[in-house]
């Protein structure tokens, strides 16, 4: 049985209230925080537990907050993001509907250490069902002292606010977040200036996911050298992982750093195997951008080792024969599934969610979204396959932001590790065109 | 200052300046290509990705080089920054790469577009671009409409620089026109037909690069390399009256704004030289216009063919060819 | 900040509880940054004035921030979830994203247009009762298929249950459509 921080309570009934999670512990992080510690205490102490970024990119949280600029005069500010779109991934939406306290928890706490006294939470649109539950939640927040002016007589005043988007996945990036909540379309900005020095409302902010802050949480009440202990020497502590696809159970569970694939996969604690009694053919463990790995490359790495889920272990042998952890989304394919297929679907995914600003990702992802189409339609041939790996290299890179390699590398993994399938889809564009699906696909292009 | 390498050319420029900015002070051909960037428009750049450059120096004090291609247009330099833009294999390449994914979805219609002659994505494809496509869908295609009485708007020519925004955020008083949806569906609209009428949003037509706006007044009139661009001025209080006038034996065919090397309307009198929509639509005789002289032209351009009775050499090579 | 009283002064008026949180939207925004409660202000909006934007809409929420109507226009074609035509009285909004696919929201899409008499998504049933639509990755992927109708995700799908939903939202609908 791995150790819980987050989910610990998760089965409790009623945990989503005030009263039931304040007497399981809750806002204990908050009192430590403004009763015993410095802001500055905070940060290190963040710092110390070498949380990395839970949204993806894995950036070390406690890094990225000793670079928030403070000068005289000017407010700062803590935003969380809860945009949660890449595909495969839902374990924030599973923590703010179930356990809403412990983010507006980890919120205050972080608030306090960076210095905001106002903070804003971002959650996609569609989770308008969560934002009712977050704001349940915050105004029991303010009525229990834990919110507003001189919280518990400490002098510190903080208020939290939700916003929601209006669906876009691109807003999952800090800078076009930031837009985005500032009223505007959700375009990336350039870099420099960083968020750091300039964000929200042109002041400095603090971008962070809602799993990150939540983690601030148990950093803060067991502390950073007991945080150490949990996880592998390069990843410290627990995450959220959401697990879909083919397998017995998926869902969302909380791991320690450095369970085995293997035992993720299969354990009975866990996903309990690959559904109706198949094989798994592949598995996109981080989220659709992360590249995929084909069956011999899961559980273990290409020279023989166990493979962990850890953010070393899964990006062994880079992306030659390797993938990242990224946001945690284990996406599981079983034998029958067809990749050329998924990785159309994954490209007319970007090609959606592409804001259009700069010409690589507009004109790319699209131009790579038509030529899977084809492909997958048995309308291909065997220069589209060279064509895309050729598109995606130059999309790689040479974009404002990273959406333009979330939308190449999928493509450009699949192809190394499945060109086969491809190939089959050209040479047989009949069966092509209806096998995996017993329906004729006539699936819709953007 | 600080100290930087552009291509072993070196530069001294005030901290904070761009790289492309820094280039564009030494000049020459280590000025990398801009389609979106206007440095008359606050805001603009980054977008494009033909400026992209290699850094392969950060700075003195860490000389690592950034792994990634940076935009020369919104990266600051820094002091002992060593920069390669035509030096750089990969930033040839990736331009070129550029300059194709511009050009997938454009009409490529230039025999008919008013712009040829002065487009950027022209030059810019005539220095990075390829002979043959490998673009076998079918491209994005909308009908030419009207924004307002004087402007054409073509959007399948557009790059989606966004200028045409900032010109009507930064000198008209009120914007109607946009960048609308996303993604390869953006595009530049009024969403509802509203017509752009506003003093200065003339200046929209004189920042596109490309050719989706035009000049309604000058449409199909006559090709660019036919006119003589001559320098030109009238007393006119809105705006100054600083322009060219593009002229065809007495007459004049068009009215735009004064434009440096790189295609930006140019600085007079520390003041940014932007027309009014006056002179630029109303002010089609020249007894309205004092005639300064001859525009400087590049010598490369193709404005320059058989201008001011210099001696034309494609006029010598046809004959030779009798 | 922009007083409840100016905001009523508006047309074509929200409802006073509406005016009430859009004025507490635009409260959690710093002086001046009011543009800020432009997407949430939608969302309500799109609620009141039938699911959808229309551009009357759209300019009235423009003029109740006080900012250009293209910069609405700007946000509301940018972001997916706002409707910029007339829908049926419920959207059936389906994953179709990777995760979703790979257990079966293609063969949930093909029943529901069977279902609903449709022929291809984006339509409307001739009942005027349901518009078929389909959406990207809606952070589910534990429990696909699924769909979103209105804030509610339902999840787990199977073409019986898709037959039960579409059971429900009709009696629905004519249990709203008796109380008017």
């Amino acid at each position: 049985m791995g150790r819980k921080l987050l989910l610990e309570h998760i089965d409790v009934p009623g945990i989503q209230t005030y009263d039931v999670y304040r007497n399981h512990g809750g806002y204990r992080s908050v009192e430590k925080a403004l009763k015993t510690m410095s802001p500055q205490e905070v940060v290190e102490e963040v710092q110390k537990s070498a949380l990395k970024g839970r949204g993806g990119a894995g950036f070390p949280t406690g890094m990225k907050w000793s670079f928030l600029a403070k000068p005289e005069g000017v407010p700062r500010y803590l935003v969380c993001n809860a945009d949660e779109s890449e595909p495969g991934t839902f374990k924030d939406r599973y923590l703010m509907e179930k356990i809403p306290h412990l983010l507006i928890e980890g919120m205050i706490t972080s608030s306090y250490a960076l210095g905001a006294n106002t903070s804003h939470i971002y959650i996609r649109g569609e989770y308008m069902f969560v934002l009712d539950i977050l704001e349940k939640a915050i105004a029991e927040a303010y009525a229990n002292g834990w919110l507003g002016k001189n919280i518990l007589g400490s002098g510190y005043d903080l208020d939290l606010y939700v916003s929601p988007g209006g669906g876009a996945y691109i807003c999952g990036e800090e800078t076009a977040l930031l837009e985005s909540l500032e009223g505007k379309r959700g375009n990336p900005r350039m870099k420099p200036p960083f968020p750091a020095v300039k964000g929200l409302f042109g002041c400095p902010t603090v971008v962070n996911n809602v799993e990150s802050i939540a983690a601030v949480v148990p950093i803060i009440n067991i502390g950073a050298e007991e945080y150490l202990k949990i996880g592998t020497e390069k990843s410290s502590g627990t995450k959220l992982i959401s697990a879909s696809g083919n397998l017995v159970r998926p869902g969302v569970y909380e791991i320690e750093l450095g369970l085995s694939v293997e035992e993720f996969i299969y354990g009975d604690e866990w996903c309990r195997g690959i559904a109706n009694g198949k094989k798994i053919k592949a598995c996109i463990p981080g989220g659709s951008s992360v590249p995929i790995l084909p069956h011999n490359l899961i559980t273990k790495t290409a020279t023989g080792e166990t493979r962990y889920m850890s953010y070393e272990s899964l990006s062994d042998g880079g992306f030659a024969s390797g993938s990242m952890l990224g946001s945690g989304g284990f996406i599981v394919f079983d034998e029958d599934q067809c990749i050329v297929r998924n990785t159309w679907n994954f490209a007319r995914f970007y090609a959606h969610e592409s804001c259009g600003q700069c010409s690589p990702c507009r004109e790319g992802t699209g131009w790579m979204e038509k030529v899977l189409y084809r492909l997958e339609h048995g309308q291909g041939n065997m220069r589209d396959i060279d064509l895309l790996e050729q598109i995606n290299k130059k999309i790689e890179g040479n974009t404002i932001c990273p959406l333009g390699d979330a939308a190449a590398w999928p493509v450009a993994a699949a192809i190394r590790h499945f060109r086969e399938e491809f190939e089959w889809h050209v040479t047989n564009p009949q069966e092509a065109l209806t096998r995996n699906y017993g329906l004729k696909k006539v699936a819709e292009t953007l | 200052m600080v100290k930087v390498t552009i291509d072993d050319v070196v530069i001294e420029v005030e901290p904070g300046t761009t790289i492309l900015n820094a280039a564009r002070q030494a000049g020459g051909d280590i000025v990398p290509p801009a389609m979106c960037y206007y440095s008359k428009l606050e805001g603009s750049g980054g977008k494009c990705r033909t400026c992209l450059v290699e850094v392969a120096a950060g700075s003195e004090k860490d000389p690592r080089p950034m792994p990634k291609l940076v935009a020369s247009c919104s990266t600051p330099v820094m002091d002992g920054m060593i920069v390669k833009n035509k030096t750089s294999e990969r930033v040839h390449e990736n331009r070129g790469a550029v300059t194709e994914f511009l050009l997938i979805n454009h009409p490529l219609d230039c025999p008919v577009c008013d712009q040829a002659g002065e487009c950027k994505l022209q030059d810019l494809a005539f220095e990075h671009g390829s002979s043959k496509t490998r673009y076998e869908e079918p491209r994005r295609t909308h009908e030419p409409i009207d924004i307002g009485n004087t402007i054409k708007l073509n959007q399948d020519r557009c790059i989606l620089c966004y200028r045409c925004v900032y010109v009507g955020n930064q000198l008209c008083d009120s914007r109607v026109h946009g960048v609308m949806h996303r993604g390869e569906h953006a595009e530049i609209s009024t969403y509802i037909e509203n017509s752009i009428d506003n003093d200065f949003s003339g200046n929209m037509i004189d920042v596109c690069p490309v050719g989706a706006l035009t000049d309604k007044t000058f449409r199909f009139k006559s090709r660019v390399w036919f006119l003589k661009p001559m320098n030109a001025s009238c007393e006119c209080t809105k705006c100054g009256g600083n322009a060219v006038v593009w002229m065809f034996g007495n007459q004049i065919y068009r009215v735009t704004a004064r434009k440096d090397e790189y295609g930006e309307v140019q600085t007079i009198d520390g003041k940014t030289a932007w027309i009014c929509n006056e002179c630029r639509y109303d002010k089609k005789e020249v007894s309205k216009w004092n005639i300064e002289g001859p525009m400087k032209v590049d010598k490369h351009s193709v404005i320059s063919q058989g201008h001011y009775d210099k001696p034309n050499p494609l006029n010598d090579s046809t004959k030779n060819l009798k | 900040m922009i007083s409840t009283h100016e905001l009523q002064s508006k047309k074509p008026p929200f409802s006073e509880e509406s005016l009430k949180e859009v004025n507490r939207i635009i409260s959690q925004f710093p002086e001046g940054r009011h543009k800020s409660a432009l997407i949430r202000i939608l969302h309500i909006a799109e609620e009141e004035f039938g699911g959808w934007l229309s551009q009357e809409t759209m300019d009235y929420v423009a003029d109740l921030l006080n900012i250009q109507p293209v910069e609405v226009y700007e946000v509301a074609t940018f972001y997916t979830m706002f409707n910029l035509e007339p829908t049926g009285k419920f959207v059936f909004e389906v994953c179709r994203t990777g995760p979703c696919m790979l257990v079966g929201s293609d063969q949930i899409i093909e029943h529901i247009k069977n279902r609903l008499g449709i022929s291809k998504v984006g339509e409307t049933s001739a009942d005027g009762i349901f518009t078929l639509k389909t959406s990207e990755c809606l952070g589910a992927c534990g429990y696909a298929p699924m769909l979103q109708c209105g804030k509610v995700y339902h999840e787990h799908l199977t073409p019986e249950k898709v037959d039960q939903l579409i059971e429900e939202y009709r009696a629905k609908y004519a249990q709203l459509k008796n109380q008017n």
